[in-house]
């Protein structure tokens, strides 16, 4: 196969690369250039969008004696995955941009680019496994799982792509259970990127400082801090900067009558105010979600034995799934827009702190169903 | 056998590398000095060039010599005499007087040298000359220096524009210097361009600016070897050229420079090559590069007819490949001396100049989208912004180059390869286009 190989100059990316062109595939390798200004991402080696990890991916491609490119798909990205992060924050609601950019960059441009100039598949460096079934009428159906690698395991950012894009998308890191592993491939390759260390913060943002991030593009917009019975017990520079369930950072100047630490329970957009109460406030096992994909059969019956998550990184729990028309919400009410959503139940211990705008992702075992975003989580 | 270090024969010329093995001599002919051609059709040319061979075996030749130019003793007379011949052949190739000749590290370094040196020394004499015009279609190497003057030494930087073809307004020149011509303190405007090939009036220019005491700087490192270039004919008083361009090696150029010029150092130190760039010579590179460029001026006019020829076979298979294509820069086939014989300068509508290159380097064709590159993001080109292309076209712009090994089977192999590129990389270009610019998103 012809094999577009997206190379962010990680370990990751290079190590599947690697293994794309060991399975004996045409593999080229592309970086993609997210930012035209290079002082707005961060710089250093810890980011996927920095001149260094432009020429990390360049050196592991040579290393490799692969044809490497650098595509700019920046102004997608800004389009796409920057304003939606902000119009997102800005409405109160808590987005995850990785989800984003593999929905609209990774398995969109990039992917779509790469299928029109004649390629296959697009290869990543994302810890998740296609599982392949062929019917015997010759149908192929394809799941998407979990990494064997907890830690690592990338499921839940990958589930917004649908089965079409995930028949063009190859994952060579499916396998491997850590990323010591990786690490070890890595070295063994020559590839000098086998010590680069692991990035976690949003590449846009410099320096992990989202509010301050949202404070220049969004500009400051003072407003007051209440509690749940309309008491003003604060100030804050911008709604959009608090999220459901946030306890750091509220700058409260006195403690509550109850002593007892007070969360952001409401981001009030339309009148710039930010409600903050106890933790059970936070605590919901009703959630309604919209935009769903899915990667299964969508259950129009409720199914019992699935599993949420509402974090990349959060432990999933336990509940009920049904699929919808429209969103659900609650008391019965639903926003019947006629784009496909998904009601869930947790059947086990509530959650707390879910905001409208997370992805959720919905698992049977390692198998991921569905995934869709949520527009309201209660308690039911 | 077990691979030696190759000891170079000293004194030759010629690429022989030796080495003792068991009591015998090994010796390996014509290995070091066969320069390597590029795989498949390389149309680069304006990037850089195959090194010629007597070019290499002058270089390999003088790089195992060992002396410093500086030095007084026998070895550093050697050295310091290859540089001087050289000094002497470059000079008699363009026009120029030896003393005129100030070899440097390329043209990068030599835009760096004149810009800065020039505006810095002129502002020593009369610090009212602030204003540096520049045409908008100048190299980065010319622009960057211009605008960080701007930003650090109080600089104003006029861009001169240039018409629909690339080539220079003269009467904005003359307005700007008619109404500030006492604050001016020097204008820079290339000889050729780089991307499509323009011939700029460079002789106008020295015309308007010598009326206003105005020094003139030229970059002409693209229209070396394939024009007649002479720096004293042409009035100019500084002119940038490089090796690499025209068969030497990379890494060596010279700025020509009058001697009335006020010009202060770049670089400080030793005081090489008249206080003006310090830095221990590099003998064998400009050696190589007199070797090259003596060369490439003797075989200029032939080499120019082939390379014309060669050029509109291009532009024809182009045209037929892809009526859509639009040739930008000077009509080739008027030959009035408007554009470079070897260059060829398209955009291809509803196509990006990236998805072009990746399938064109896949079919075995190397070219490139002329632009300069940050991080190795392809960036709309200024050039082609500037002769007022919108920029959605520029983003499908392609620069073919030719040079003195091209033939007829590379430009063939472009020919035969590109309905299909074109039609790809329209089909990605729909795909990948911004929301804003028409796309599906």
């Amino acid at each position: 196969m012809r094999v577009l190989a997206a190379m962010s100059g990680g370990v990751d990316s290079a190590v599947a690369a690697a293994l794309a062109v060991e399975a004996g595939h045409d593999v080229v390798g592309v970086h993609m250039a997210l930012s035209r200004n290079r002082d707005q991402f961060r710089t250093g080696s810890r980011g996927c969008c920095s001149i260094e990890d432009a020429g990390d991916a360049r050196r592991a491609a040579d290393v490799l004696g692969i044809p490497y490119y650098v595509w700019d798909l920046s102004e997608r990205f800004e389009e796409t995955v920057v304003a939606d992060f902000l119009s997102e924050y800005e409405a109160g609601r808590t987005p995850n941009p990785c989800v984003r950019c593999n929905e609209h960059i990774k398995f969109e441009a990039l992917l779509d680019k790469a299928t029109a100039l004649g390629f296959d598949a697009v290869a990543t460096g994302h810890y998740a496994r296609v599982v392949t079934h062929e019917a015997p009428d010759g149908t192929v159906t394809r799941e998407l799982h979990r990494s064997p690698n907890d830690e690592k395991d990338q499921s839940y950012v990958l589930a917004v792509m649908g089965p079409d894009r995930l028949a063009r998308a190859m994952f060579p890191l499916g396998g491997f259970a850590s990323k010591a592993e990786v690490r070890a491939e890595a070295e063994r390759r020559g590839l000098s990127v086998s010590a680069k260390p692991d990035s976690y913060d949003i590449c846009f943002v410099a320096d992990g400082d989202t509010r301050g991030f949202l404070r220049d593009r969004l500009g400051s917009r003072p407003g007051e801090v209440v509690d749940t019975d309309g008491a003003v017990v604060g100030e804050h520079d911008g709604a959009y900067a608090y999220t459901v369930g946030q306890r750091k950072g509220l700058g409260l100047g006195r403690p509550a009558a109850d002593g007892r630490a007070r969360y952001v329970v409401d981001v009030q957009t339309s009148t710039n105010t930010v409600v903050v109460g106890p933790a059970e406030l936070l605590s919901v096992d009703r959630i309604g979600a919209g935009k769903a994909v899915w990667l299964a059969p969508p259950p129009a019956a409720w199914v019992d034995d699935v599993e949420v998550q509402v974090r990349a990184h959060g432990a999933p729990v336990p509940a009920r799934v049904r699929a919808t028309t429209g969103t659900p919400g609650r008391d019965g009410a639903a926003a019947d827009d006629g784009v496909p959503g998904m009601e869930l139940h947790l059947t086990g211990t509530p959650l707390r702190g879910v905001a409208a705008g997370q992805s959720v992702v919905v698992y049977r075992g390692t198998q991921v169903l569905g995934q869709a975003t949520v527009a309201d989580a209660w308690r039911g | 056998m077990r691979p030696r270090r190759p000891s170079l024969s000293r004194g030759s010329g010629f690429s022989i590398s030796r080495w003792r093995e068991g009591g015998r001599w090994f010796v390996d002919w014509g290995t070091v000095t066969t320069p390597e051609a590029p795989a498949g059709a390389y149309l680069d040319h304006a990037a850089t060039t195959p090194m010629s061979r007597t070019a290499l075996e002058a270089y390999v030749a003088e790089a195992g010599r060992t002396g410093n130019a500086s030095s007084l003793h026998s070895a550093g007379r050697a050295a310091r005499r290859a540089v001087e011949e050289s000094r002497e052949s470059v000079a008699a190739s363009l026009g120029a007087r030896p003393s005129e000749v100030i070899f440097t590290g390329g043209g990068t370094e030599s835009d760096n040298l004149a810009i800065k040196g020039i505006f810095w020394g002129r502002r020593r004499t009369d610090p009212r000359r602030t204003r540096v015009l520049v045409s908008a279609v100048e190299h980065h190497a010319v622009l960057d220096p211009a605008f960080w003057l701007a930003g650090h030494a109080g600089a104003e930087i006029v861009l001169l524009p240039v018409d629909g073809d690339g080539r220079l307004d003269l009467a904005a020149l003359r307005a700007e210097l008619t109404e500030h011509g006492d604050e001016v303190a020097l204008v820079s405007v290339m000889w050729a361009n780089n991307e499509v090939g323009t011939l700029q009036p460079v002789r106008d220019v020295v015309r308007l600016a010598h009326q206003h005491g105005v020094p003139v700087h030229t970059d002409a490192v693209q229209a070396v070897g394939q024009v007649e270039v002479d720096f004293a004919a042409s009035g100019v008083d500084a002119m940038t050229v490089t090796a690499h361009k025209l068969g030497g090696p990379i890494g060596v150029g010279a700025l020509l420079a009058r001697r009335d010029l006020p010009l202060e150092a770049v670089l400080h130190g030793g005081g090489q090559e008249r206080g003006v760039r310090s830095g221990t010579l590099d003998v064998p590179a400009i050696r190589s590069f007199a070797v090259a460029l003596a060369e490439t001026v003797a075989a200029r006019r032939e080499r120019a007819a082939a390379l014309g020829a060669l050029r509109d076979r291009l532009v024809a298979g182009v045209r037929a490949a892809d009526p859509e294509a639009v040739l930008r820069g000077p009509d080739p086939t008027s030959d009035d001396g408007t554009r470079l014989p070897g260059n060829a300068h398209f955009t291809f509508p509803g196509a990006e100049g990236d998805s072009l290159l990746y399938l064109l380097d896949s079919a075995g064709v190397q070219a490139s989208t002329g632009s300069a590159c940050q991080a190795g993001v392809p960036q709309p080109s200024h050039v082609l912004l500037a002769m007022g292309v919108p920029e959605l076209e520029a983003r499908g712009a392609l620069r073919f180059s030719l040079g003195a090994t091209s033939t007829a089977a590379d430009v063939d192999r472009l020919v035969a390869a590109l309905p299909q590129v074109v039609q790809r990389a329209r089909a990605a270009g729909l795909v990948s286009a911004p929301a804003g610019a028409g796309g599906t998103a």
